[in-house]
C-alpha cells in the first residue's frame, strides 16, 4: 500500500517519499528534545531512587528512602517539615491564583471598555510587567516594603513588626511578590475572553432582576471561561515551583518547594533528593494539569 | 460604549498601582543622589556611569547577550523546520499526539523541573565531555530547549492560517521541494518566524531559573548578577542596572507589539 502514487497537495508521490521527507525535518529538533528534555527528565527519575554518597556524589545503590525522606520518615521518626512545605507551595499557588483572578476580573472590565487606542496602552502597561525579569521586580518590593516607608511605619506602629524593621521576609511579602508576578498571566488570557463578552446577555440577567452574584455566575463566568482556565493554569503550574520570590521575600520562614529543591542542587549537593522532590512536584502539576484537562480547553500563548 | 462602575475603575487603578509602584520605586531611587538610605538627595546619573565601569557588570551584560542570541537562533531555526515537520505531512493520529505532547512538556511544567533534570543529565555527561562542565554553553542547551518548544508552536499556528492553496499552486507549476521552500513558505512563513524568534529572546532575557541552576562561575548574566547582588544589599548600581533591564524590556515589548499589531491589519 505504501508505494501506491498518490497526490498530496499537488504533490505526486508515494506515502513512503512524503513520511521519510517529513521525518527529516521532524529529526534536529525532536533530536534535540529527546537528548535535553526526554532524556533528562527520565534520568530525573532514576536519580530520585539512588543514593547520596558522603560528599554529596551519586551512587547507584537503589532505594525509595528519597520518598520516605519527604514523607517525613527518618531515623529519627516521622516530622511534617516537607509535607508542610509541599502543602504550603499548593496553598500559595492557589491563594495567588484566587486573588489574580479577583483583580483581573475589574481591570479586564475597565480595559475592555476604554476606546480603542487607549485599550492597546493599557494592555501594552500589563504586557511590559509580564515580561519584566522576575529577579527586578520581587527585589523592586524591598524598596516598596524598607523600614522607611509608610507601609512599614503602619506595620510597626500596630506592633506587626519591630520599629525600624522592613516588612519582609515574611508571608505577606510573599503573597504581594506572588500576586504581582502572575496577575499579568491572568489578565492576558482574561481580557481576550471579556473582549468578547456579550453583554446583551449581561442585561437580559440584569433586567430580570438577577442578583450581582447570579449575573457573574451565569452571564459572565460562562463566556469567560476559555481565557480564565487558560490563566488559572499558567498561573497555577509555575506559582507552585517558584523559587525566586520566597527566596527573595520569604527568606528562611516561609520556604516553598521551589526552595527546597534549589537547596538540594545547591548547598546540601543531595542530587537524589532533589530529584524525589520534583518528581513530588512534578505529580502536583500533573494533577493541577489534569483538572485543566478535563475542563477541555486548549491553552493559547501570549 | 458601556460605562464603568466607580468600583470598577477604583480597583483598576489600584491594581495597575500595585503593579507599577515598585517598578516605579527603583527606577526613582536609581537617580537619587544618595549612596544609603530611602531619602532623596538631589537629581544624578552617576550610577548609570559607575555601570559602564564596572567589570563584573559589562561581563555579565555581554554573557546575557551572547546566550539570548545564540540560542534564538537556534531554537527558531529548529523550531521552525520542526514545525513544518509536524504540520506539513499525513503523519498518523497516535504519532502527532505524540509529537504534540512531547512539545508542550517544556510550556507546561514548572521550569525549576527542566532546570533540576538538566542539572542532573549535565553532571552525568561530565564524565564524557568536559563540554557539560556548568557554563555558558550548558545555559544555552537549556535556553534552546524551551525556547524551542514555543518557537515550534507559535510557527505551526501561522503554518495553520496560511493554508496550503498557494503551495499547492507552486506544486502544480511543478515546483520542486527546494524551490517551494525558498520561495513560497519562507516568505509566507517569515511573521509568524520572527515573531516566535522574538518571543524566544524575550524568554530568554526573562529566564533566571534555568540559567540559576546551570551557570558556571565564569557565566554570570544581569539577573544571576541582580540576584547575587541584592542578597548581599541593595545599592543605587543596582537600582540602575535594574532600571536599564526594565527599559529594554519595555522597548522590546512595544516594538513586539508593533509588529504583530501591523501584521493583523495587513
Amino acid at each position: 500500500m505504501s508505494n501506491a502514487l498518490l497526490s498530496w497537495y499537488g504533490e505526486l508521490t508515494t506515502r513512503r517519499n512524503l513520511l521519510k521527507r517529513g521525518a527529516s525535518l521532524l529529526l534536529p529538533g525532536m533530536l534535540w528534545l529527546m537528548l535535553f528534555l526526554v532524556l533528562p527528565g527520565l534520568v530525573l527519575v532514576v536519580v530520585s531512587f539512588a543514593t547520596r554518597g558522603a560528599y554529596g556524589q551519586l551512587e547507584w545503590t537503589f532505594t525509595v528512602e528519597n520518598y520516605q525522606r519527604l514523607a517525613g520518615f527518618s531515623v529519627f521518626g516521622w516530622t511534617s517539615d516537607y509535607l508542610v512545605i509541599l502543602w504550603r507551595s499548593v496553598v500559595v499557588a492557589f491563594v495567588t491564583t484566587l486573588i489574580s483572578v479577583v483583580l483581573s476580573y475589574p481591570l479586564c472590565f475597565y480595559i475592555a471598555a476604554r476606546s480603542e487606542r487607549s485599550r492597546y496602552m493599557w494592555l501594552t502597561l500589563v504586557i511590559i510587567p509580564f515580561w519584566t525579569n522576575m529577579v527586578i521586580r520581587a527585589y523592586a518590593w524591598f524598596l516598596i516594603l524598607a523600614p522607611e516607608m509608610p507601609f512599614a511605619k503602619i506595620a510597626a506602629f500596630f506592633g506587626f513588626i519591630p520599629a525600624g524593621a522592613p516588612l519582609y521576609p515574611n508571608a505577606f511579602a510573599v503573597y504581594l511578590g506572588m500576586v504581582s508576578m502572575f496577575l499579568p498571566f491572568v489578565t492576558l488570557p482574561l481580557y481576550a475572553s471579556v473582549e468578547r463578552i456579550d453583554w446583551a446577555l449581561v442585561e437580559a440577567a440584569q433586567d430580570l432582576y438577577a442578583s450581582p452574584v447570579r449575573v457573574f455566575t451565569q452571564a459572565i463566568l460562562p463566556q469567560t471561561m476559555p481565557g480564565l482556565s487558560v490563566g488559572i493554569i499558567l498561573t497555577f503550574v509555575p506559582a507552585m515551583g517558584m523559587f525566586v520570590v520566597p527566596d527573595l521575600l520569604g527568606g528562611a520562614k516561609y520556604m516553598l518547594v521551589g526552595n527546597l529543591i534549589q537547596q538540594q542542587f545547591g548547598a546540601s549537593r543531595d542530587w537524589p533528593f532533589g530529584a524525589a522532590i520534583s518528581m513530588g512536584l512534578m505529580v502536583l502539576t500533573m494533577i493541577g494539569l489534569h483538572i485543566y484537562r478535563r475542563k477541555g480547553k486548549e491553552i493559547e500563548y501570549v | 460604549m458601556r460605562r464603568n462602575h466607580l468600583m470598577t475603575v477604583t480597583l483598576s487603578l489600584m491594581t495597575m498601582a500595585f503593579l507599577y509602584l515598585p517598578l516605579i520605586g527603583v527606577a526613582v531611587f536609581s537617580v537619587n543622589d544618595a549612596r544609603r538610605g530611602l531619602v532623596w538627595k538631589g537629581f544624578t546619573l552617576k550610577w548609570y556611569y559607575k555601570l559602564f565601569e564596572n567589570e563584573w557588570i559589562l561581563e555579565a551584560a555581554w554573557n546575557t547577550l551572547v546566550l539570548a542570541l545564540v540560542s534564538t537562533v537556534i531554537a527558531t531555526i529548529l523550531g521552525t523546520i520542526l514545525a513544518i515537520g509536524m504540520d506539513r505531512f499525513p503523519w498518523g493520529k497516535r504519532t502527532s499526539g505524540f509529537l504534540d505532547t512531547i512539545l508542550h512538556i517544556p510550556v507546561v511544567i514548572p521550569d525549576i523541573i527542566l532546570a533540576a533534570a538538566l542539572v542532573v543529565a549535565f553532571g552525568l555527561l561530565r564524565v564524557v565531555s568536559s563540554v557539560f562542565e556548568p557554563g555558558l554553553i550548558n545555559m544555552i542547551i537549556g535556553h534552546i530547549t524551551f525556547q524551542l518548544a514555543f518557537v515550534a508552536l507559535v510557527v505551526r499556528s501561522r503554518l495553520v492560517a496560511i493554508g496550503r492553496e498557494v503551495e499547492e499552486a507552486a506544486r502544480d507549476l511543478f515546483a520542486s521541494n527546494w524551490y517551494l521552500l525558498r520561495k513560497v513558505m519562507l516568505p509566507l512563513l517569515m511573521p509568524g518566524i520572527i515573531a516566535g524568534g522574538m518571543l524566544a529572546f524575550t524568554l530568554s532575557l526573562d529566564d533566571f531559573v534555568i540559567s540559576f541552576f546551570t551557570a558556571g562561575p565564569e557565566s554570570q548574566t544581569l539577573p544571576l548578577f541582580i540576584f547575587a547582588a541584592v542578597r548581599r544589599g541593595v545599592t543605587p548600581q543596582i537600582h540602575a542596572l535594574s532600571t536599564l533591564v526594565m527599559l529594554i524590556t519595555v522597548v522590546l515589548v512595544v516594538v513586539t507589539e508593533r509588529f504583530t499589531r501591523r501584521k493583523e491589519t495587513a
